[in-house]
């Protein structure tokens, strides 16, 4: 039993519409009138969409292509932004920082997501359902106050760290120090965001058909062949949407050091992510021009990253 | 984190909209004070001094042709940023604002403020000192009339430092030796913080020797001197190096919870603190009972030729987008231009003012202090430390230069580069910086 049929099999409705019967001839004007009610449903979030995304993002792209110094003033520079930007170590070293977020937060939630979602979908007791609202409130917090909340635990002074560690005798680490606030950070992030990832997964496995189970039970598959052979190539196009949510997410990464920062002032630097450095320069440095030149730029990464990965994991979400 | 960022982003737009429609509305504006005298020219004011709305209250008392209407936009940088986006987007800036002097000319530059001596500037002239007014005019033009100063001073727990039967420390070889004496003893704290963030902190240690990091002049605004890396910061800097390796003093960020403190627990035996540190150190929560606090002079280099140096103090200044600069810059020279509103400032707000009646008057030298066990502050220290303020000049892009210290302090204390190293670095970089911005380096 392979993945592929597997897939073919759990989505046939998905597929149908493909093989809708061609519409009836003569029906032009019907798509017309048809097309005139589209627009009409589809006009309110079109406005908003306009006014509030591609207007802003238009008048942003427009500022990124001049240059304007404090002591001089605006003059148009074209790509000069650009260029700078993508010479940039400040920007360049910020890029590299998310990667590497991107590439131990990603598979921590994921694995975190997984499991709890995995052991749940086993399970069918109160207690389940209990533990899948506590999984998921730490989402329901405010990025904010979430992360404002963890930097007292982290706090040397008020979190409990010292309590525990003085325990057994030892100092207790600085959480908050240059080389261990990329894991303190880890850490916020997988906490408020494994909750959300493993409720779409564990909805993905509730929509499974659970006759599947009853065969593959009938064919001597124990427990853990069943969740790896059968749910997880079966859940994979959820897996690679959380995954792009994930990386999407990552790439921008911005609240939750921002807050740190504020009670770790040297180890976070103001272009630590380069979501953080575009913020630095405009509000702090009066740059709006680089500052939108930089945005653009982190956003056709974010763009080419994402796309990148839709492609390679095409067959995965069924979107060959 | 994206749905939530836009989120937040909407959140903000929403506030920016609310905080446009309070500076440009003309009769429903949301103001934080009540409107006595409805038909009059109102006035929109940003400020963030504790107490403040009393004085605004005073102030719509007494002015039946001129209205305030004040908002809290936040405090320091989080105003500044409102403030920068106002100028960038040419509308939503306050008719008059309160700025530390820091970040006048970081302002001025960007056309952002009207020059008050086309507004009678010139006839409050004579009620502050000359280097409070040289900190806010350049040559004949004035940006800004002063509200408050910072003269430094040392504030000390006289019941820890005499446990331990330490001195109070004079000079700052002295300092060193309480320091170690202090360790030595087996104190739980260390004497004092050195806070790589402390921005206009560490500045002004470095300007007690002699250190004048910039030489700007608003008339030739595209010119700037850069030296941030002279021989006195690198000698003050060198000093607390070994204080910070040899565990002498904290280098814990400043301005944080877990500073705040420390300040009041004793870990810290003595706070070099600026004239408004008394009013900080009260506000804080957690202080300890039994806690003795005094008030000294700032340690010296040389008893002989001491020098007393200033950690930032504030003005208010009438921006560009004013509607009514006339109304504005009246707002600006008379809402701290009484002794009403002196008393309430000093009294609630523990300001330390720079206005010279209520500076120079019997009340404010003899003030008791409660938090210092009834000292006179103001008389054994203060004013002292204020009189011998010459003004400073600091650079156009002063936030950015204060970010690149703090980083540089930090590449320090965590062991990566050396004192003269790190000055040296903050150089380049800040002369990269200027270059980039279009200025001739001087």
């Amino acid at each position: 039993m392979t993945s592929h049929t597997m897939e073919a099999a759990a989505t046939p409705a998905v597929r149908s519409p493909r093989d809708a019967p061609p519409r009836p001839g003569g029906g032009a004007r019907l798509v017309r009138r048809r097309q005139r009610w589209g627009w009409l449903f589809v006009a309110p979030f079109a406005i908003v969409f306009v006014i509030f995304l591609v207007l802003p993002l238009g008048y942003a792209f427009g500022m990124s292509l001049f240059t304007s110094t404090l002591a001089t003033g605006t003059e148009f520079t074209g790509v000069a932004n650009y260029a700078k930007a993508f010479t940039d170590p400040l920007f360049l070293e910020g890029m590299l920082r998310v990667l590497a977020y991107a590439v131990v937060m990603i598979p921590a939630q994921l694995l975190v997501a997984l499991v709890a979602a995995l052991v749940l979908d086993t399970l069918a007791t109160r207690v389940s359902k209990l533990s899948r609202l506590l999984i998921f409130v730490p989402y329901a917090i405010p990025v904010v106050i979430g992360a404002l909340m963890w930097s007292f635990l982290y706090s040397p002074r008020f979190g409990p760290a010292a309590t525990i560690f003085s325990l057994v005798g030892l100092d207790a680490p600085n959480f908050l120090a240059a080389d261990s606030v990329f894991g303190s950070l880890v850490n916020i992030v997988t906490w408020q965001w494994a909750g959300y990832y493993m409720i779409v997964i564990y909805a993905a496995l509730r929509s499974i058909d659970p006759s599947i189970y009853e065969a593959a039970r009938i064919d001597g598959a124990n427990g853990w062949q069943t969740s790896t052979r059968i749910k997880l190539p079966m859940i994979s196009s959820s897996m690679v949407m959380v995954i792009t949510f994930a990386l999407i997410g990552t790439l921008q990464f911005f609240t939750e050091p921002v807050v740190l920062r504020s009670v770790a002032q040297g180890a976070i630097d103001a272009a630590y992510t380069p979501n953080m450095y575009a913020f630095s320069l405009a509000f702090s440095y009066s740059q709006f021009n680089y500052a939108s030149a930089i945005a653009f730029s982190l956003g056709a990464l974010v763009f080419a990253g994402s796309t990148v990965f839709l492609f390679l994991t095409r067959k995965q979400s069924g979107l060959k | 984190m994206k749905s939530k960022l836009l989120a937040a982003t909407g959140v903000v737009a929403v506030a920016a909209a609310a905080l446009t429609g309070c500076s440009t509305g003309a009769g429903a504006e949301s103001c934080t004070n009540k409107i006595l005298q409805p038909e009059a020219t109102q006035v929109s004011v940003w400020a963030w001094y504790p107490a403040f709305e009393q004085v605004v209250d005073l102030f719509n008392k007494t002015h039946d042709e001129v209205q305030i209407c004040w908002t809290n936009a936040g405090q320091g940088n989080d105003e500044y940023t409102k403030f920068s986006t106002a100028i960038e987007s040419g509308s939503g800036a306050p008719d008059v604002i309160m700025l530390e002097s820091e970040v006048l000319s970081s302002f001025s530059i960007r056309d952002a403020l009207v020059d008050l001596s086309e507004y009678g500037a010139g006839d409050v002239k004579d009620d502050y000192s000359e280097g409070a007014w040289k900190d806010v005019s350049s040559g004949d033009a004035v940006y800004a009339i002063p509200v408050d100063g910072g003269p430094m001073g040392m504030l000390y727990r006289q019941d820890i430092l005499d446990q331990y039967g330490i001195p109070v420390p004079t000079t700052w070889d002295e300092f060193a030796a309480a320091a170690q004496a202090l360790k030595d003893a087996g104190a739980p704290g260390v004497l004092a913080d050195f806070p790589t963030n402390g921005r206009a902190y560490n500045q002004a240690l470095f300007a007690q020797v002699g250190s004048t990091p910039f030489v700007y002049d608003n008339a030739k605004p595209t010119e700037v001197g850069i030296k941030v890396n002279d021989q006195p910061a690198k000698d003050v800097l060198a000093y607390w190096e070994k204080l910070a390796a040899d565990g002498l003093v904290g280098t814990e960020d400043a301005f944080t919870a877990d500073y705040n403190t420390k300040l009041v627990d004793g870990s810290y035996a003595i706070y070099i603190a600026a004239a408004w540190g008394p009013g900080y150190l009260g506000g804080l929560s957690d202080a300890d009972a039994d806690a003795v606090w005094r008030a000294a002079p700032v340690p010296q280099w040389d008893p002989a030729n001491p020098v007393q140096i200033n950690w930032g103090g504030s003005t208010f200044a009438v921006t560009s987008q004013a509607k009514d600069p006339e109304a504005a810059a009246t707002v600006a020279k008379e809402v701290f231009g009484t002794e009403e509103a002196w008393k309430i400032g000093i009294e609630e707000a523990a300001l330390f003012p720079l206005w010279k009646p209520i500076l120079e008057s019997d009340y404010f030298r003899d003030l008791e202090y409660p938090f210092f066990g009834g000292q006179q502050i103001n008389k054994d220290v203060f004013l002292e430390a204020a009189s011998g303020y010459t003004g400073f000049t600091f650079s156009p892009f002063q936030n950015y230069a204060y970010d690149q210290l703090t980083e540089e302090l930090y590449a320090m204390v965590q062991g990566e580069k050396d004192s003269s190293k790190a000055l040296d670095d903050l150089q380049a970089s800040l002369e990269k910086y200027a270059t980039e911005q279009g200025f001739t380096l001087k």
